[in-house]
Parts: C-alpha cells; structure tokens; sequence
C-alpha cells in the first residue's frame, strides 16, 4: 500500500476520517454493525423489500407459466419495461466498478469508505439486471441454455454471433464474474477482522471460510495488494465494454433513434451517472441509519455529487447531439423519430426524462446542494427516475413509431410490468440490507490506510 | 368394389341367421316399423349412395374414406357409423397424408361461385377458387376462405330438438309425414317458408314440388342485402324479367352511383377481375379505365375510384337524374331535382362528357340501396350511351322472382292478423335479420307451428318449435347456378359432423319427396340434362369440372324505352329531404350476421377504418363537428319509435349528414365467438326504410365505447411508402415512381452471397389491381393456421395476421383518397431481423426465403424490433391453447401450429415450394414452371395483384412485373434488398375535374 499511498501527485484530503477515529475505531463501528443486533429501521426495511422480493417472483412465475403477453409489450413495441430496466439497472451497477477500479487506479483515496458498498450494490443491479434478459424471452426454459454456446446434439448449431444480444450474454456474465471476484478480494482482510473478533463458533467458522485462511502477513498484503491491482486493472475496461455493448442493441439495428453511433460513450457516461445517483440514494440512508457520518462524510458525498453533475451535462450534451444529428442527416425518419420523442404520444416521458436528468443536476453547481444530505438524496432520486426513463424513452418511444406509420402503436404497462420492476427494487434492496448486515459495508483495511496517512502527516488523533 | 361394402341386411336385423338368436330390444322383436327404419339407417343413406352407385364409385370411395377416417377422432360426439373401410386394402391414387382436391359450389345470396378443396385425410382444410367455374377463375373471397371454419365451428347446432327437448330426424321425419299433408293444412294458405335466395335448380324444383302441394302458402327468399330493386329496374326499363351482367373489363368509363361492386355490393369476385384487368399496365403510355363514383360511405370501389364524390344516399336518384339531364339522352321529360351544390355539378358535367366520348364502352351502375327506379333510370342513361349489348348484357331470369320486400310487408300484415299457423325457416336467420316492423322474432311465439332449420343456435332456432340442424354446404349434396346460369354440383367433402340436413333435403321432407336423400335429388335433378346415355358421362364431368357445360343461360335482347322510362320515373326520384340519413350496409366482416361466430371474419379489419370485433356508425367529420361528437361516443339512433345505440367514428371521405350503419353485429343468439359482438342495427331496418332512413334522430347518450382498430395512424407523413402517380405523368416520366426515395449504395458489412442460382423467390403486388378486400388475410389465416387472439388482444396491439393490409388516407379529411398496400413479410436479402437473432432462429436460405425455425426461437422479439415493416408476429400468449377439438380439424397439416413465446410471420408459403419441388422432383427433376406455385394471397386474389415465383427466370411473371418502371421496393433505401417489390399505383384523373381540385 505504501507505494501506492505516498505517491506524491497525490493530493492526500486530510478529512477522509474525521471524529478523530482511531483504527480500533474503525474496526468497532464497522464490525459492530455487523455483530450487533441491528436498528429497527433495519427490520421495517427489510419487511418491506422482502416482500417486494416474493413478488417479483410471483410476477416472474405467473410470467413464464402465462407467457409475455401478460406484460404490455406488443407489435411494434416488441421490448417495453423489460429491457429498460435491464439496461437501467445494468446502469446503475456501473458506479460500484467505476469507483472501485477506476478511481483506484487513479489514486482516489476518497473513494475508501463507499466502494465496499458501491461494488455491492454493482454485484445486486447486475443480479436485477440479468433477470431481465432472461424473462423477458418468450422460452426462457430454452432461453436459459441456447443463449451459451452449450454442447448440443446438433454439431452446428450455433449461437448467432452477430446478434448484440449474444454480445450482451458475454459482455454482462463477464462483468458479473469479474465484479464478484473483485469485490470478494476486496473483502478478504476484512472477513478476516470479523473472524478473529467472532464470538461465536457460527462467526468463526463461516468467516474462516470466506477469509481463506488470512494472516495479514507482509508477504500476503503484497499479493494481496498486487491481486487488487491486476483486478482493478481488468475491471477498468470493462465498465467501457459493457454498457458500451448494452448500448450496441440499439446502435447496431436500423430503427430510427436506435441507428446512432453516439451511444457507446453517451450510454457509458448515463451508467456512470445512474449509478452515482444510486450510490448517494444508498449512502445518505446508511450512514443516517448507522451513523457512519465519520467515515462517510460529507467530502464524500460532496465528490459524489461533482461526479453526477459532470456525467449528467455530457448526457444532456447527448441529448442535444442526438437531435442536431437527426436535423442534420437530413433523414426524414431520423427527424420524426426525435420530434416524436419531444412531442409525440409519449412527450411526457421525454420531458421527465429531461427535467430529472439535465435540469436537476445542475443545482450542484451550488454547494448547499453538495453538502446537504437530504437534499442530494431527492436529487439522487430524481436522476434514478430521470434514467429510467431515459431508457424508456428510447426503446418505448423509438419502437412505437417507426418506419410505416400503419404499423405505429402504444405501450401501456399492465401490473405485472409494475409489479416485476418494483419486484427487482425490493430484491435489491433486500440483498443490500442483507450486505449491511452481515458483511463490513466499509472496507475497514483500505479506510485504515487513509488513516495511516493522515496519521503519519499529524492530521490524526492517535 | 362393391364387395368391399357390401351391405347384408340379414345381417344387421338378425332375420334368417342360423344359431341362436339375440335381440336388442323389445322393438326388434316385435320388428316394428321405427326398428325396421333404425336398421336400415344403421348405415347412413350418403355411405350406402356413394357406394351403390357405379362408374363414379371410386372416387366417392376415396372420399368416404377419407372422410371416415377424418372422422375417426370424432366419434365421441356423434354416434359410430359403422362404415369404417379397411386401410390394409389401400385405394388407387389414395397416399395418406397427400391432400386430395375436389370440386364444389358454394351458393351466396342467389349467386354460386365454384370451388376446389383441399381435403386432408378427408377433413376439408382449404378452399380454392376453380378457375373453370366464370364466376370465380380460381379466385375467391374472405367469406368462403372463412366458410372452412365456419365448417368445424362447435357451436353449430348438433342435434334435432323438439322444445327444447332432443328428438332426432326420425322424429321430425315422421312429424311432417303427419302435418305437411293436405289435411292439416289445407291448401297451405297458414302456411309461410323463409329460406335464404336460392340458387339451386334442385332446391327450385323441390320448392315447386311444395309450393304444388300446397298452392296457397308462401316462400319467401330473403336476404338482407339483396339485388330485387336491380331486377325490379331492369323490368322497369326492358319490361323483361332480366338479369343484368356488367362487363367491367370492356368499359373505359364506370360511373358507381353509389354501388360498390368491388366489394358487398355484387358478387365481387368476377367485378374484380374484369376491373382490375384494365387498371392493369405493361409499360407507361398503357391505357387505363377510369372510374368515378358517387357513394356516401367510403366503399372499396370508392377507395379505388379515380373521382369520388360525396353524396347522400338519399340523394344519388338526384344526381342520376342530373347526369341523365347532362347528358341530354332524352330531352324535355327529365326535371332535374334539388339544388345541387357546384362541386357536384362540375363533377357531373365534367363526367358527362367523359362517358359520352366513350359510348358503348361506358357502364353506369347503381348499388342495392337504390330504388328501382333509379335502376330505370340508370339503364336508361346506359342504352343512351350504348352501352346496353356492349358493356352490360342481360339474361332471361331463370325463373320467376318476387320482391321479397313486397313479400315482406304481407308477412308483417298476416302474422300481425294471426293468418299464419305453420312458419318453416329452412337456412338463414329471419328471427334476427328481418326488418324490425315484420316483428318476426315476437310474432314467432304465437305461430302454431315452427320449424327452424339453421347451422347455428341463433335467433331463429332458439324461438323455433323444431331446431333441426343443417349440415354445411362441404357436408351435403346440393348444387347450386351462378348469375349467369352456370350450374355446378356441390359434392359434400364429408359426412355432416352433426348429422345435419340440407336445406335441400328438409324440404323435400316437406313436399314429401322420396328419396329425400340430397344426392338423389341433385342426381335426379342433373338427370334431366342430356341423354339417358350420356347422363352418367354428364355427371362425372360435372363432379370432376365442377361445372355442367352448356348450363349458362344465353344473353336476351333488351331494348330500354328511354321515354317510357322517364315517365315511370318523373316523381319517383326525389333528393334527400334535409337531416339526418341513416344507410345500412352489409359488413365485411360478419356481412349480414352469417359469419358472426366465424372468428376469422370478425378479426378481419374493415377495410376502410380497420376496426376489429365491432360494427361502427360512420360520419363525416363535419357532421360530427355540428353533433359534437367524437370517435367513441355512444349514440341513440332513433326514427319511428324504434331506437339502436352504437358508437360512432369519423371516417374521412364520408358524405356529410348520413350514417353509415353495418349489420350483421350485436347478436343475441350466437355461439362463443360472436354474441354480444358490436351493436345490432336491424333494428332500426324497416320495410319502407330497407337499405336508408331519412329523418333519423341522433342523440348522445354521454357514454363512451371502445373502438379497437389494427392501424391507428392514417397518414403516411410523407413517406414513400404508397407511390403514385397518375398515368400521364407516368407516361412523361416513367422513372418517376421509382425515384421517389433514395436508391441504397449496396453497400454490406456481410458477405457477399450469390443469389443469382437456382430458385429465387420473390413477389411483385400491384397497388393498382389490389381493392384492399381481405381475401389474401383471410386465405393466409386459412393455410397457414394464423390464430385469433379477440378484441382485447388486437387493442393491445396483438393481432397475428402474417399479411395485412395497410391503408392510408391522402388529402384533406373531407376528400380524403385512399391507397391500400398489402404488407406481409417482405424476405429482405440483408434482413435486419436475421443479423439481430443470438439464437439463429431466423436465417435465409438459399432460395432468398428468410426462414423462420420455430423449434428454435426462444422469443427475445429482438426481430420484431428491428423489422422496419413490423411484419413479424409474436405468440404472447398460447393463442392455440384452448381451440376446441373440432376445430382443429382445420389446421393445415402442412404448417405447424405455434407454441406461445415464439416469433413466425409470412413465409411465402414456404410449404407449398417445398411441396412443388418435391412434385417436380419426382417428376424426373424437371424445373417448376412459372405459376406453377402459388402463395396462398395470390390463388385467392380476385384482383390478381399478388405475383409470385422465381426472379431468376426472366421469363416468369414476377421478373417482368419487376421490370416495370413503376416496380419499386417499400423502405428499399435501407439497404435491406426486400423481395417483395410493389408496382406503383396510377390514377387516371379526368383532366378537366383535376384542374378544379389544383
């Protein structure tokens, strides 16, 4: 680590832990969450969202016995709400890799105290995600093994590796693979903390387990620290691939509002962004409800912010290419297509989408917006509405109207759209309240490096 | 052969058998005569005729067993028939699982148009039209694609009944042995007989038979949409009793007053033919008709008029009357009526002019829901222009034919004085489709006697006495003479899946004709042609034709008094008195309520408003301006006290203050699939207002109604996707069609593939032949096992139909033009839907067909997505799920049915390649010739616009079409390379009318 820490471009933020904590300090107030009975906030929540969970698969299971007609997807709008929140929850899990890998390659040493969390919340919007491409097949049973290029009793029989969506299968199984890995090293000392402060055979056992038989010798944190490297190295690209590839199911068709080779970068940078946006909605409510204020404080957030306000105008600056473009191709269909977005059937979608996503960013520019926790929470929650519906907005809307207008038709959602999104909300949240609880939400050895800095610089309290 | 079957009647009684005797019932012991009749019905009378009889006994052996074995699986709903042949002793020219195709006839309101189906191991699957038959040749329409499934409908009645209680034919049989007799009711003065129009020689003469029996009573042949006033026009003008025939294909100019004989308006399939055949063009410079017409409705025929004029039906006789006076054929008698406003009167000037520069090769025609007099009139401007020898040509009516309106309006009067006992209805549904002041369905209840003979439970049966079933037109002897005279033999495909009888057959039980077998009747009745020797040679080649040569009927010649006519019409042609007019019209889906529970026909979009599962009131939009109306609104129509609701839609083009009113909906007695459909409108039908109601009363009841519908968009935004142009420009330019979109670089980033070998598939569609009527959807549901998904699945955007047919409106709302494209899967050679697939589901094959693999598609509808013509269909729910039993028999054995969750669309009919191939291989390897296969969408075309075959051969049909300056590609500049190519739509403006509209 200390290769790495005392690189003297860095510019070192003395108040990444602040309150004066010690390392005993950081090891009781994170490893206490997870030993201690938790808030009641953590029942009333989990109630709630486990719920949501047995109904995501009530709506999955009446789904696949019934068939895709139950949702409202139709002819021409043959993906309504089940690829938009795939690619939005695809989204969202960008941040976690982004802040773990890129900002570690780049030496951020604010991102310490949220990337635990953020590469969690990665791994469970992944999860989400993959039910999609999954459910929304019309046979999932055969959809489930023919989408992998499994042996099978035809020698030819082969996947069609033109198909974006055979891409998307790589792109999103690699992505999960690799963040697991990722993020399961990340957790190695840390289970290892856990173990040697467990009470209870339970503890010991299971977190022997998983801490694969640590030590915290010197020549295990040197490949320990070289692993972390190779990985972050490895996931790096991979936040460019896979959205970029999420976004080749679009770009890569001929339907006017999909045919564009601005989506690669302009999906990335809206990934980013949704997940930014996730990150903040998650954090604000954790360190209020275990009060983590200390570890993750404001500096944190504040950055969080600055990250969401310059991914949110390059969004909004795709937006405006989008449309110069289709003006400027002199397309006639291409011209439709975005006047339809602006002002067609669906106009409502697309100014939500505008409104949350270019205008509510913008109110970081001020710094009483970058500093207040509840305040970035509703703006958090406006950009996580503004994204989906900038997904819907461009697979709904794109669809409906397309190239003959005898063809052109409406989505409606029926309940079970509704009821599977807001099923994959509570399974997630579910899956996140069950990280807080069981496992260290703050990687306690990488923010006891940030101390150690501050420590050696007098700006600790030891 | 006869050995085979050879019935021993010892056998089946047990008389004379050595050894013990065992008996069944004390019946058979006592060997009373309901147990000798039992026996002898053990093996039913069709089996034992087509046995017995020689020479043709092969082919009807082949048919029966075929049909037995079809019916193999059905035993469980009617009682075995012990006639199962022996399979191990297979026929000559008999494979198994190899369709066999014979001829028949289906009759359709007094007029036949011949047939051939496809039977499958005996089970009819497909209808075709018999290109010997001149009212078809080989074409057909949506109704008789549908009648197939109209054949295995379950809810056809199934059984004889006796209030409400089962009896069986026996029964009946016995009943009307005692009643239909001289004793019990005289000289049949009581007594009343409802049918449908016949067109049946047999049936004519069995009728006679009855009508000998009993010389008082009354048959009443009725329709709900008839031609009487035509007929009653043309006696007027010729003083004959005639039938008109219109030679559309010899006519430069057609005038339609308000007539739509492309579509409801007459037996549209030959019309189409004759019309389409001169909208047709080789190269530019080619001439065209031109077609004008004055409707209030937007009919097909309005939709393929070069001019159109919107007028009130009311006021049509005015605008004869003003068109006669233009023309100056006569002179002073003629008073022209109403004010007419000035588009009108350049319109009819400007016509005027045109059809008297084209004498003899003009045809002016007036639709059904015009007067007789009117009819007069029209035929008098025809023999002014010539026309009548040349263009339209006239028969002897074969026989006497009444006024069934006239007859009508005795009926109302005799039920209302109790002077009815004994009421037959024998086909038909007089109960629901009689106008509403005969009070037919309440009057039924106080008549004596009623026997209701009927293919469903509808109306009629359910307020009947007697509810016998009737066997289907593929299940019984009959025959059957088109408008011309032709008479063909309509041969049952199978034995009646519900034991029913044929209309034909109930009444020879009532003019106590023996036998009263259906066969022997239509062979007695075939008999009388011809030479006892060559009456066998007669037959067969009528069963295997389809047609008996020599039955048409010679031309008559007619001359109109154009004076005499004029005098008989001065006074008898008024314009519309002011408000609201209210039109009724024939569906076309249900048309008058026949085909409410055939599925097919209620998921067929009108063609002109494209609403599914409903009848709608039409308006125009100035009309529903002034009411304040809006597309939806539930209205109370009203006149006389007698009231329907329905709601309205605004169809552009509509002639302002009349309501265009469909029937055949809202029926309260139906089977599963058509009760309770859409509003019924009869009710509102009166004998004096018949086909339009003026004075009717519109009032909003506040309520809304959804209207489902398979387009919701109506404007093409500019896009070149329906391209026209008229003929002269065509000619100036000829490249101008072509040249409206962008041509695409051709540029792939996929490898090149070498299409130009073997068998290419491709299509060419006229737009200037296609009519936009329905019969290529309702073919491809039929061949290609399309399913129905109902209202509230096309609402949300679900319907299945592999083709459809677009249709767009050009213009303002008012004068709005229509074009209409059929649009099926276009087998692109750089599909979109192929590059996007992960599983390869859908690939192209080497003959250009984008193949669609069912077994392998998982249902990602990434397909559907990037389908620029959104062609593709997805099973979103298990649409074949819960089809019934019977129904099943219908499925084309030649495509499979689709599971839910996979995507499938147009294929070409790849089946029926396949099938040509594998013929022509067999042959020897010999090469198809062009023509040879025929997509289900082209055999059925009336218009003949659908043109399919190999692009390779230069020769072929389809190459040269594409040849055409005016071929052009929908969506081509996408690089997407579609198969399908449309020829460009061509208009014939007359100069002088064009300049007013610039």
């Amino acid at each position: 680590m200390a290769d790495l820490a005392i690189d003297p471009r860095i510019e070192l933020n003395p108040t990444l832990v602040q309150g004066g904590m010690t390392y005993a300090d950081v090891s009781e107030k994170i490893s206490a969450i997870t030993e201690n009975k938790p808030p009641k906030q953590w029942y009333y929540l989990i109630t709630i969202s486990s719920l949501m969970t047995v109904m995501l698969f009530g709506c999955l299971g009446y789904l696949v016995v019934t068939g895709i007609g139950v949702w409202g997807n139709n002819n021409p709008v043959g993906w309504g709400w089940d690829i938009t929140n795939f690619v939005w929850w695809i989204g969202i899990g960008h941040a976690g890799t982004l802040i773990s890998a890129v900002l570690f390659l780049f030496r951020q040493k604010w991102r310490t105290s949220i990337n635990r969390a953020a590469e969690a919340m990665t791994l469970f919007a992944v999860a989400c995600a993959a039910i999609y491409p999954l459910f929304h097949t019309g046979r999932p049973w055969r959809a489930i093994y023919w989408l992998f290029p499994a042996p099978n009793e035809y020698l030819h029989l082969w996947q069609n590796f033109r198909s974006p969506l055979e891409w998307d299968v790589f792109a999103v199984s690699t992505y999960g693979t690799v963040s697991l890995l990722f993020w399961f090293t990340g957790l190695i000392p840390d289970l290892a903390t856990l173990r040697d402060r467990a009470t209870n055979r339970v503890r010991k056992v299971v977190f022997g387990i998983l801490s694969l038989g640590w030590r915290g010798s010197a020549s295990q944190w040197r490949h320990y620290e070289l692993a972390y490297l190779i990985l972050a190295g490895i996931s790096t690209p991979l936040v460019l691939s896979v959205h970029s590839i999420v976004s080749f199911d679009f770009a890569t068709s001929v339907i006017p509002g999909w045919h564009t080779t601005i989506f690669p970068p302009y999906f990335v940078a809206g990934a980013i962004f949704s997940g930014f946006a996730m990150v903040v909605t998650l954090m604000t409510v954790a360190r209020w409800v275990y009060n983590l204020q200390n570890l993750i404080t404001i500096k944190h957030l504040e950055n969080m912010c600055k990250v969401m306000l310059a991914t949110g105008m390059i969004v909004g600056f795709a937006y405006g290419t989008e449309f110069f473009i289709a003006w400027y191709s002199g397309n006639a269909y291409e011209r439709f297509a975005f006047l339809n977005r602006a002002f067609g059937p669906y106009w409502w979608a697309y100014w939500t989408m505008l409104t949350c996503n270019v205008v509510s960013p913008q109110l970081f520019w001020f710094k009483k917006f970058r500093t207040t926790p509840a305040l970035m929470f509703i703006i958090a929650i406006f950009i996580n509405i503004g994204m989906w519906f900038e997904r819907f907005v461009i697979i709904a809307t794109s669809l409906h109207r397309d190239f003959l207008p005898a063809s052109w038709g409406y989505f409606k959602p029926t309940w079970v759209d509704i009821g599977t999104f807001a099923g994959t909300i509570g399974m997630f949240l579910t899956l996140f309240l069950l990280f807080l609880r069981f496992l260290p939400a703050i990687a306690m050895s990488e923010v006891k490096g940030v101390l150690h800095q501050q420590i050696e610089e007098g700006k600790g309290n030891h | 052969m006869n050995s085979i079957v050879q019935i021993n009647p010892t056998r089946i009684t047990g008389k004379q058998s050595t050894g013990k005797q065992y008996w069944r019932s004390l019946n058979e012991v006592a060997e009373t005569p309901e147990f000798q009749q039992w026996a002898q019905r053990a093996f039913p009378d069709g089996v034992a005729d087509g046995v017995t009889v020689d020479g043709a006994s092969r082919r009807s052996l082949l048919k029966l067993m075929a049909a037995s074995f079809g019916l193999a699986g059905l035993t469980a709903c009617r009682r075995p028939v012990e006639n199962i042949l022996p399979f191990s002793r297979a026929s000559e020219g008999y494979i198994h699982g190899k369709p066999m195709h014979y001829a028949t006839v289906a009759a359709f309101n007094g007029s036949a148009t011949g047939l051939i189906v496809e039977c499958n191991d005996g089970r009819p699957t497909k209808i075709e039209g018999n290109p010997k038959h001149p009212y078809s040749l080989g074409s057909t329409n949506a109704f008789l694609q549908a009648s197939v499934l109209g054949l295995y409908d379950p809810d056809r009645t199934r059984q004889v009944m006796r209030r409400g209680g089962r009896s069986n034919w026996d029964e009946f049989a016995a009943f009307a042995r005692g009643y239909f007799t001289a004793d019990r009711l005289g000289d049949g003065a009581a007594f009343r007989i409802i049918s449908e129009k016949v067109a049946s020689p047999s049936l004519e003469l069995v009728k006679a038979d009855l009508l000998k029996k009993f010389p008082a009573a009354q048959w009443i042949e009725y329709e709900s949409v008839n031609l009487d006033a035509v007929r009653e026009g043309a006696a007027m003008a010729s003083g004959q009793d005639v039938e008109p025939h219109f030679l559309f294909d010899k006519a430069d100019v057609v005038f339609s007053l308000d007539c739509d004989f492309l579509g409801l308006d007459s037996s549209s399939i030959l019309p189409v033919k004759q019309y389409s055949r001169r909208r047709k063009v080789e190269k530019p410079g080619d001439d065209l008709n031109r077609l004008y017409s004055a409707e209030a409705n937007y009919s097909i025929t309005g939709s393929m008029a070069d001019h159109r004029l919107r007028v009130k039906v009311g006021d049509i006789g005015a605008l004869a009357l003003a068109l006669a006076k233009e023309l100056n054929v006569s002179g002073a008698e003629l008073k022209v009526v109403g004010g007419a406003s000035d588009k009108s009167n350049k319109f009819v000037a400007a016509l005027a002019k045109d059809l008297a520069a084209h004498k003899g090769k003009s045809i002016v025609i007036a639709g059904p829901r015009q007067s007789a007099a009117v009819h007069a009139l029209v035929f008098a401007i025809n023999a002014a222009l010539g026309n009548i020898g040349q263009t339209i040509v006239f028969t002897k009516s074969p026989r006497e034919r009444a006024n069934s309106l006239e007859q009508l309006k005795q009926l109302a009067t005799d039920l209302s004085a109790g002077r009815v006992k004994t009421v037959v209805v024998l086909g038909g549904n007089p109960a629901y489709s009689l106008p509403a002041d005969v009070g037919f369905a309440e009057a039924l209840k106080k008549v004596a006697v009623t026997v209701a003979l009927t293919e469903d439970e509808n109306e009629s049966w359910a307020a009947s006495e007697w509810r016998l079933p009737q066997s289907h037109f593929l299940e019984s002897w009959g025959d059957a003479r088109a408008l011309d005279g032709t008479a063909s033999i309509q041969q049952p495909m199978i034995e009646p899946l519900y034991g029913g009888k044929s209309v034909l057959e109930v009444a020879a039980i009532l003019a106590g004709r023996e036998p009263a077998s259906g066969y022997e009747i239509v062979r007695a009745t075939c008999a009388s042609q011809g030479s006892p020797a060559e009456r066998e040679k007669i037959w067969n080649l009528a069963l295997y034709d389809g047609v008996i040569g020599g039955s048409k009927v010679a031309t008559a010649a007619v001359s109109v008094d154009a004076k005499k006519v004029y005098t008989a019409v001065s006074g008898r042609v008024q314009p519309a008195p002011a408000g609201l007019e209210a039109a009724f019209y024939a569906s076309p889906g249900p048309y008058d309520g026949r085909y409410a529970n055939n599925a097919w026909m209620q998921e067929a979009p009108h063609p002109l408003t494209k609403v599914v599962w409903d009848n709608v009131a039409l308006i125009s939009k100035k009309t529903a301006a002034a009411l304040a109306l809006v597309d939806g609104d539930l209205v109370k129509l009203s006149k006389d006290g007698r009231s329907i609701e329905t709601p309205v839609q605004i169809q552009p083009g509509h002639a302002d203050d009349s309501i265009s009113l469909f029937l055949g909906y809202g029926r309260a007695a139906c089977g599963r699939v058509g009760q309770g459909v859409g509003h019924r409108v009869e009710a509102l039908r009166t004998t004096t207002s018949f086909f339009s109601a003026s004075g009717v009363e519109l009032k909003k009841t506040g309520e809304t109604y959804e209207i489902v519908t398979t387009q919701e968009h109506h404007r093409m935004e500019g896009r070149p996707i329906v391209r026209e142009a008229s003929v002269e420009e065509y000619k100036k330019e000829p490249g101008l069609i072509k040249e409206m979109a962008e041509s695409p670089n051709g540029l792939t980033m996929f490898p090149y593939v070498d299409y130009s070998k073997g068998y290419q598939w491709g299509m060419a569609i006229d737009l200037n032949a296609c009519v936009g009527c329905n019969a290529c959807l309702v073919a491809c549901q039929s061949e290609n096992n399309i399913p129905v998904v109902g209202k509230d699945q096309v609402q949300r955007g679900r319907e299945m139909h592999w083709i459809r047919l677009d249709r767009y409106y050009t213009g303002s709302d008012e004068e709005a033009q229509v074009v209409t494209q059929p649009m099926g899967c276009q087998q692109c050679e750089n599909a979109p839907c192929e590059s996007v697939c992960p599983v390869a589901a859908t690939n192209h094959s080497p003959e250009g067909l984008n193949d669609m693999a069912y077994n392998r598609c998982v249902g990602t509808r990434y397909c559907l997505n990037n389908c620029p013509y959104k062609v593709r269909r997805f099973n979103f729910l298990a649409w074949n799920k819960d089809v019934p039993e019977v129904r099943k028999l219908a499925f084309n054995p030649d495509v499979s049915v689709r599971m839910r969750g996979v995507m499938e669309k147009c294929t070409y009919c790849v089946q029926r390649i396949e099938e040509h191939k594998i013929a022509a291989n067999a042959d020897g390897r010999r090469t198809l010739h062009d023509g040879e296969i025929q997509s289900a969408c082209q055999q059925v075309c009336p218009a003949e616009a659908i043109v399919f075959g190999n692009i390779n051969d230069p020769e072929s049909r389809v190459a040269k079409l594409k040849q055409q300056p005016r071929n052009y590609e929908v969506l081509g500049e996408l690089n997407i390379r579609p198969r399908t190519t449309y020829l460009g739509r061509l208009r014939n403006p007359n100069p002088e009318l064009e300049k007013e509209n610039a």
